[in-house]
This record gives C-alpha cells, structure tokens and sequence, in this order.
C-alpha cells in the first residue's frame, strides 16, 4: 500500500512546481508589456486598437502558456501571438482603398526619390530634424502593412531578422528585401514631407 | 572605387546597420566604407532616420495597461 503515499507527494510536486512556472511565465511576460505595446501601436491605427490588441495577446498567452518553450525569445514567443491576432482580426492599418497596386505604388515612390529627393536626401541630415514626431508616424502608417510589419518588428521592435522571419512566419530572405523596400518607401513618404 | 563595390556594399549597408553581417562582411564593408565618400554619406543618414524613428515613434504603454494585463493573470498575483 505504499503507492498512494509515495504518488501523491509527487504529484503534488509536480503541480506546485508547475504552479511556480506558471507564475515566474506570466511574470516574465508582464515584464515585456511595455516592449509589446510599442510594436502593438505602429501596427493598428489608435491608442485603443493597440492597448486592445495587447490585452488579447496577454490574455491568449496566459492560456497557452504551456506551449511556450522556456529559454526560447519570450518577447518574439508573444509578438507571434500578437500579429496573429492582428491579421486575424482585419485591424492592421488598411491602405486607403483608392491607392495604386502594390508593386506600382513601390515603384512609384521609389522612382520619385531616386529621380527628385533621392540624392538630396542622402546628403542632408537636416531633413532628419525638419521631420516632425507626426511625420514619422503618418509616413509609417501610409506604407503598405507587409512592408510596414517588417521595418516596426526591425526599427522599433530592435528583433533581429530570423525573429522578425518567425514572428511574421515568412522567409528570412523575405524579411531582408520587406526591410530594403519598407525602408526606401518610409524614405520617399519623408522625403515628400520634408520639401512640402 | 568601382561601381561593382557600391554595388556590393548596397547589399551589405542594410546588414551592417542592423548588426546581422558576419564577421568577414563587417570587415568588407567597413573597408568599402573607409574608402567610398558616398556610401559613408548614405550609412550616415540611415543612422540618424533609424534614430529618429526610434526616438519618435516609440509610444510608451498607456498608465492602467499594466494593471488590466496583471488582472489577465490566472496564477494570481
């Protein structure tokens, strides 16, 4: 009859012990929140869209909490969750439906910086300081979201690109040339603010 | 300098700005960059836009965000 004796400790153990990770998980994750809703605010339009978004993020996590892989990026582990919401959910910035396609609204604003501001704006740092707080955040908010997605997760996430690549589940060579594109679009719409 | 290395080193401006080359690019860009006016020109204005925009468009968490999230927590605080 010494089974149950020795088995019930165990298990108890087993669920203290269990409850002790969970605690030190969600601790871990709080302590993130802040680093979260950063990225969260460049991905959706409002304050309230973003502090939504973490909430569900927060909230599936605490659920899912067991499918987290200690010593793995717990702020990528999150931000995963937190995109696939995102997209779930339709809330990303939309494009303004009367915009051009895609590879010709690229092409457009990349070949309008090359030919105008391009040059001018490699050369002068001063259009860095004419720029306003607004300017940045509207210039971001006016790029397409998959190139979007990509210069947040890099510029103000601070993730490296094999992080970027699993959060958004796309190649990191996907990542790389969303990056280049991201970058020269957020340049051109800048560029376009700074001489207006 | 030939327009082969501008060419090269437009490819590796983007990783050496976000610390992902390896150590013999880090050494073959720098090199580019020691001799090329040009792209020491470009590198330096890709650092000061990633600045501005990590300085401008970073947003701190809403007060009463962190209360809401730690209320999430089943383990209880």
């Amino acid at each position: 009859m010494g089974e149950p004796d020795t088995a019930e400790p165990d298990g108890a153990r087993r669920v203290a012990s269990e409850a002790r990770d969970r605690v030190r998980f969600e601790e871990e994750a709080l302590a993130l929140a802040d680093q979260v809703y950063r990225v969260a605010r460049r991905f959706v339009s409002t304050r309230e869209e973003a502090e939504d978004l973490v909430q569900d993020t927060y909230a599936r996590a605490f659920r899912s909490w067991q499918s987290y892989t200690p010593g793995t990026n717990l702020r990528a582990w999150l931000l995963r969750i937190l995109t696939n919401l995102n997209v779930d959910r339709g809330r990303r910035i939309q494009r303004r439906p009367d915009e051009t396609p895609l590879e010709e609204n690229d092409y457009y604003l990349a070949n309008k910086m090359v030919a105008s501001g391009g040059e001018q704006v490699l050369d002068q740092d001063r259009v860095v300081e004419r720029l306003s707080q607004d300017s940045i955040v509207n210039a971001l908010a006016d790029i397409p979201h998959d190139f979007r997605d990509v210069v947040v997760l890099v510029d103000i996430g601070e993730f490296s690109y094999a992080d970027a690549a699993q959060i958004l589940d796309i190649p990191m060579g996907t990542v790389m040339s969303r990056l280049h594109r991201g970058r020269r679009l957020l340049k051109a719409q800048l560029a376009d603010e700074a001489v207006q | 300098m030939s327009r082969d290395d501008c060419g090269k080193c437009e490819r590796l401006l983007q990783g050496y700005l976000d610390r992902e080359l390896t150590a013999q690019e880090v050494a073959e860009a720098e090199e580019h960059l020691d001799g090329c006016d040009y792209c020491r020109r470009r590198y330096r204005f890709e650092v000061s836009l990633r600045q501005y925009v990590q300085t401008t468009a970073v947003e701190r968490m809403p007060a009463g965000l962190m209360d809401r999230l730690s209320q999430l927590r089943s383990a209880g605080a």
